[in-house]
């Protein structure tokens, strides 16, 4: 896969007199806005098949002239060719930019077309605004205000239609808000391929539906709510708990799976409200699945491990940060981390294993996945560990030379960085010999046992990069702060580090990191922090393409290798 | 000076005797032109219907040659043929004739059309409402089918097509061939957006697809069996051949009659043929091609050059000759051929309330401007007649309308836009007049104390 060396055919297109250069054959809708221009628009998506029923972005067309018998261009007095207007309006997401397309977006033809369409579409809408949850990030809203008249012809009645209709278990519809667009309907019909949303009744008591015996109830059902322009379709777990604008968007990266879905994080002073799809092309379109949305709940979980400890003994983290040196430092050490850490811990790691040299082993996290944006492998980041040198073998899930070593003795120290090595098949007595220091967000029975114990952040805490499956470079930021005392996992690291070679720790920035990892990192040469795109870099995979990874195909994922025991479930 | 009617197409609806089996109209004649078209070449039977000039019947009046020589033959994908027989627009009802009385005219005339174009495929979509009119065409059919004139190597030729009969389920949408399209395909009768769906193009299943009117499918076989040129000479330029005008309203005599196109005035058809307007009453309004065309008034004249003649014109409604190019220089047209017939009796709020109660039920509410507009003008027309009409609303109505025109995905568009706009220029007064004495809320408008209808 490569990405942005092929030049791409350009079309010049002439919006309100002025020329532009936009890709050919892009929807005219995106291709206006590519330069800048707005036409609004309601059922036009760009991830969707073209409905044309909003009639929001009639614009004015037309092409240059030609005479119909010679071919030679008609010119006008002045000796500018003449541009052929179409009588009519014409609805701009039905067309593609190409050579000599001419628009008029803010005749008045345009002007009055979109007052009649605002205008229509409010006359049956609840103009409730104030006690609407979609209130904010309102395309009716926001349209109206910039397109339309200001006041109301209407004196009729107005429909009544449903409120509160549970369509699924996450999604609620107040179809008297509904604008008709379909773009819920053709998301079930065209991405999701489980078409269970209709209209039923005509023209204006048209009303959205669940088909007969069916629910919204697929892992994708949330896109729907994204993309419903007003607020009909909405979140049960997110409405009426905080208006939008309050929140802060962050850009992130779900942890949910090696897909390495693009997101965004709503957050209003410290606390997470709602995680969203953040478009990428590329990875996950304008899309991501409802489980993803969900882990944010994480951050506040019961569970969550908050104070440094000793032997059980809450303790400073200079104590704790000391004790685990001391642990490592007592014979050989064995780490233990997975694709869950970020390229900079791992990074960081891979520094804490020069300097204490053991051995370095991956916990494999598989899951079943959807074929979609969930892929077989539950963590983000493997190939991370890959790319910094951290490690040269895929992840296991038996940790069994581990086992036998400390078995037999030869491995005194384990560092656990989140990884529940119970679970990973080595017997808690035999943990409990061991010299056990753990690094992680929440409790589990390994960490019970551990003798030193240094709570981390979870991913919205703190910032760095992914390499998700298609050795894709992606960037994520923190949403809010972590709790309090705690420091990013990098610093942790950093400081055992500094203990270790006595030395002073530097509590490196990400760019810091990223200025020594793009020294000694082959694949990350040139590269900084600041420089990776918010859509990611395309790494070079090619020298991994021999490894079976376990991923298999997805939404834009074509697996390199075959996958490995494809049949056996860990 | 009775004009004579020239009855091609129904030459023997009504006739004494005449039975809708096979053994009736192959008696008559029926299947020689397909016999005769099956010998053919495909290209030919195009080029004829090309010259002939003929137009569609079912309302936007398109010339039926040109229509074919836009299927997508590049593609390679199977050519598909539907008959339109959805005919639903108020005060049509021409097409019913033929497939109540001759079933078979329809089928020949789709055979000869199907081979012409090589469709691999055709259906006759028949509204809902035509129960035994469905029954009629599928038995015709299987008879036409035992007689080898259609099914698998029709008359030894080499050529195969089938005909299946599919019914609607009652939406006025599904006669707009691209709604049309969509049901036949077991969907929503949602019309599509063209571009891209042009059906000669992406029609059914997303094939090259021709849909005809059924008066346009039996004009076909005449067509054929007189040759294009030949066609040519009846009617007038630019509308060839004979039209069905279904007269209704406030005549003596309501019906159907057949005559050549251009060759009667409305005067004539009106008070020759329907025995003039009811005891007492004078002609009000007229709209001439079904509901959604341009209404006209009885006293307004018309003036301007004749495209065809190319001399001066003067006419008083009455004067209007009945074709296509004539009505279409008095600003409105000639549709469907449906004439509604309006007198002095008749409340104009009453009216336009009537038409807007129609197409605020059939909008399919798919694009916003139809959707809402429709509606709306179906709401605010109640409430005026209601008694509750203000003076703005007048002006509102136009407005509303001027809003739909131009800017929806299907004609249904224009055909809630059209009655407005028009009975707005022609008939304001009456409505501001009605409003200034609608008085009790009982809101009347009867002047001359006529009994209602
Ligand atoms: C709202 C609407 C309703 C229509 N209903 C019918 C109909 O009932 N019957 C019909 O033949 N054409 C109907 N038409 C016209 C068709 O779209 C199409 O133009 C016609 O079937 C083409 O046939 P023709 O070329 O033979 O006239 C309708 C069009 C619109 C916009
Ligand atoms: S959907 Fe939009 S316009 Fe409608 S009430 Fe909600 S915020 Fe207001
Ligand atoms: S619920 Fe929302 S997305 Fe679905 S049709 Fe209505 S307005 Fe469009
Ligand atoms: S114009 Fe009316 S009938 Fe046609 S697609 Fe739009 S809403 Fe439906
Ligand atoms: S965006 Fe709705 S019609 Fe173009």
């Amino acid at each position: 896969m490569s990405e942005g060396n092929a030049e791409p055919k350009l079309a010049r297109i002439n919006i309100d007199g002025k020329d532009y250069q936009v890709p050919d054959g892009m929807n005219l809708v995106d291709a206006c806005e590519s330069v800048g221009v707005e036409i609004p628009h309601y059922c036009y998506h760009s991830h969707l098949s073209v409905a044309g029923n909003c009639r929001m972005c009639l614009v004015e067309m037309g092409m240059p002239m030609r005479d119909r018998a010679t071919g030679e261009p008609v010119l006008d007095d002045d000796g500018v060719q003449k541009i052929g207007w179409m009588p009519k309006p014409a609805i701009a997401c039905a067309s593609n930019a190409k050579d000599g397309t001419y628009i008029k977006t803010q005749s008045p033809l345009v002007k009055s077309c979109r007052e009649g369409v605002m205008e229509f579409l409010l006359v049956n809408h609840p103009l409730d605004c104030p006690i609407c949850d979609q209130a904010g990030e309102c395309r009716l809203q926001e349209f109206s205000t910039d397109y339309g008249r200001g006041f109301s012809r209407y004196v009729e009645e107005k429909n009544v239609k449903p409120k509160r209709t549970e369509l699924g278990p996450r999604v609620t519809l107040d179809d008297e808000r509904c604008i008709l667009c379909s773009r819920c309907v053709r998301f079930c019909e065209e991405i999701d391929e489980n078409p269970v949303l209709g209209f039923i009744e005509r023209g204006s008591h048209s009303t959205l539906t669940c088909f007969p015996g069916k629910k919204l109830d697929s892992n994708y059902s949330l896109n729907t709510v994204d993309i419903c322009p007003v607020g009909a379709l909405t979140s049960t777990d997110f409405r009426f708990k905080m208006r939008v604008w309050f929140l802060k968007p962050t850009k992130s990266i779900c942890t949910e799976s090696s897909a390495g879905v693009n997101t965004e994080v709503w957050s209003r002073e410290g606390k997470i409200y709602r995680i969203t799809p953040r478009r990428n092309d590329e990875v996950n379109d304008s899309w991501m699945a409802d489980s993803g949305r969900a882990l944010y709940h994480t951050v506040e979980a019961e569970d969550r491990m908050k104070r440094f400890r000793i032997d059980g003994q809450v303790c400073t983290l200079g104590e704790a940060t000391l004790r685990a040196r001391e642990l490592i430092q007592v014979g050989t050490v064995a780490y233990v981390a997975s694709g869950k850490l970020s390229v900079e811990e791992q990074y960081s790691l891979r520094k804490l294993v020069e300097k204490e040299p053991g051995r370095v082993t991956f916990v494999a996290h598989t899951q079943d996945g959807d074929g979609r944006l969930i892929s077989n492998d539950a963590t983000p980041n493997v190939r991370g560990g890959l790319v910094t040198g951290l490690i040269k073998q895929l992840p296991v899930t038996e940790l069994e030379a581990l086992r036998d070593k400390l078995a037999a003795g030869e491995v005194k120290t384990v560092v656990s960085l989140g990884e529940d090595l119970i679970a990973a098949g080595i017997p808690p007595e035999m943990l409990k010999k061991a010299n056990l220091v753990y690094l992680g967000t929440h409790r589990n029975a390994t960490s019970d046992i551990a003798k030193v114990v240094i709570p981390t952040l979870t991913v919205f805490e703190k910032s760095g990069t992914f390499i998700n499956q298609q050795f894709r470079l992606q960037k994520f930021a923190q949403a809010v702060p972590g709790p309090a005392g705690l420091l990013p996992d990098v610093w942790i690291l950093d400081m055992i580090l500094a203990e270790c070679e006595g030395a002073k720790c530097a509590r490196p920035s990400t760019p810091q990191v990223w200025a020594r990892m793009a020294e000694e990192v082959p694949a990350f040469a040139g590269l900084s922090y600041a420089k990776i795109p918010d859509t990611g870099v395309l790494l070079d995979g090619s020298a991994y393409a021999e490894l079976p990874f376990p991923e298999t195909k997805g939404w834009h994922y074509e697996p390199a290798a075959e996958p490995a025991t494809a049949s056996s479930k860990f | 000076m009775a004009v004579e009617q020239r009855r091609v197409i129904y030459k023997h609806v009504d006739e004494e005797g005449y039975t809708p089996d096979i053994d009736c109209y192959m008696k008559h004649g029926g299947y020689e032109v397909l016999k005769k078209a099956i010998g053919a070449k495909p290209e030919d039977l195009c080029k004829e219907v090309l010259d002939s000039g003929v137009t569609g019947r079912g309302g936007a009046g398109f010339p039926t040659g040109m229509k074919w020589r836009f299927l997508d033959r590049k593609s390679g994908k199977p050519i598909y043929l539907i008959c339109n027989a959805d005919e639903s627009e108020p005060g049509t009802f021409k097409d019913r004739q033929i497939i109540y009385q001759d079933p078979h005219q329809l089928i020949e005339g789709m055979m000869i059309s199907a081979f012409a174009i090589q469709a691999k495929q055709a259906w006759i979509y028949i509204r809902g409402e035509f129960i035994n009119g469905a029954r009629i065409l599928e038995n015709a059919i299987e008879e036409a089918r035992a007689k080898n004139f259609l099914g698998d190597n029709v008359l030894g030729s080499g050529f195969s097509c089938d005909i299946v009969v599919h019914r609607g389920a009652g939406a006025y949408i599904c006669g707009e061939e691209t709604g049309l399209i969509e049901s036949l395909e077991g969907k929503r009768g949602y019309p599509r957006i063209k571009p891209p769906y042009f059906p000669a193009a992406l029609g059914a299943y997303m094939c090259p697809t021709i849909v005809n009117n059924v008066e346009t499918m039996a004009q076909v076989k005449h067509v054929i069996g007189m040759g294009g040129s030949e066609f040519a000479k009846f009617g007038v330029k630019g509308d060839p051949g004979t039209h069905i005008f279904g007269v209704s309203g406030h005549v003596q005599k309501p019906g159907y009659y057949e005559f050549e196109a251009g060759k009667i005035t409305v005067g004539e058809m009106l008070y020759d043929v329907c025995g003039g307007p009811l005891p007492g009453r004078t002609f009000k309004a007229l709209i001439p091609g079904g509901s959604s065309t341009k209404i006209l008034r009885f006293g307004e004249r018309f003036t301007g050059k004749h495209p065809n003649t190319g001399e001066d014109f003067d006419w008083g409604v009455e004067d209007i000759p009945l074709d296509a190019v004539s009505l279409k220089c008095c600003g409105t047209f000639l549709g469907t051929g449906g004439l509604i017939v309006m007198d002095d009796s008749t409340d104009m709020m009453e009216a336009i309330a009537n038409l807007m109660a129609f197409y605020g039920h059939e909008s399919c509410g798919q694009c916003t401007p139809c959707r809402e507009g429709s509606l709306w003008l179906n709401k605010m027309t109640l409430r005026m007649t209601g008694g509750a009409a203000r003076n703005q609303d007048v002006d509102l109505m136009k407005n509303i309308a001027d809003q739909i025109e131009g800017r929806t995905i299907c004609a249904h568009g224009e055909a809630v836009a059209w009655p407005v706009q028009s009975h707005y220029n022609k008939f304001k007064d009456e409505w501001l007049d009605k409003i200034a004495h609608q008085g009790n809320g009982n809101g009347r408008y009867n002047p001359k104390g006529y009994p209602l209808i």
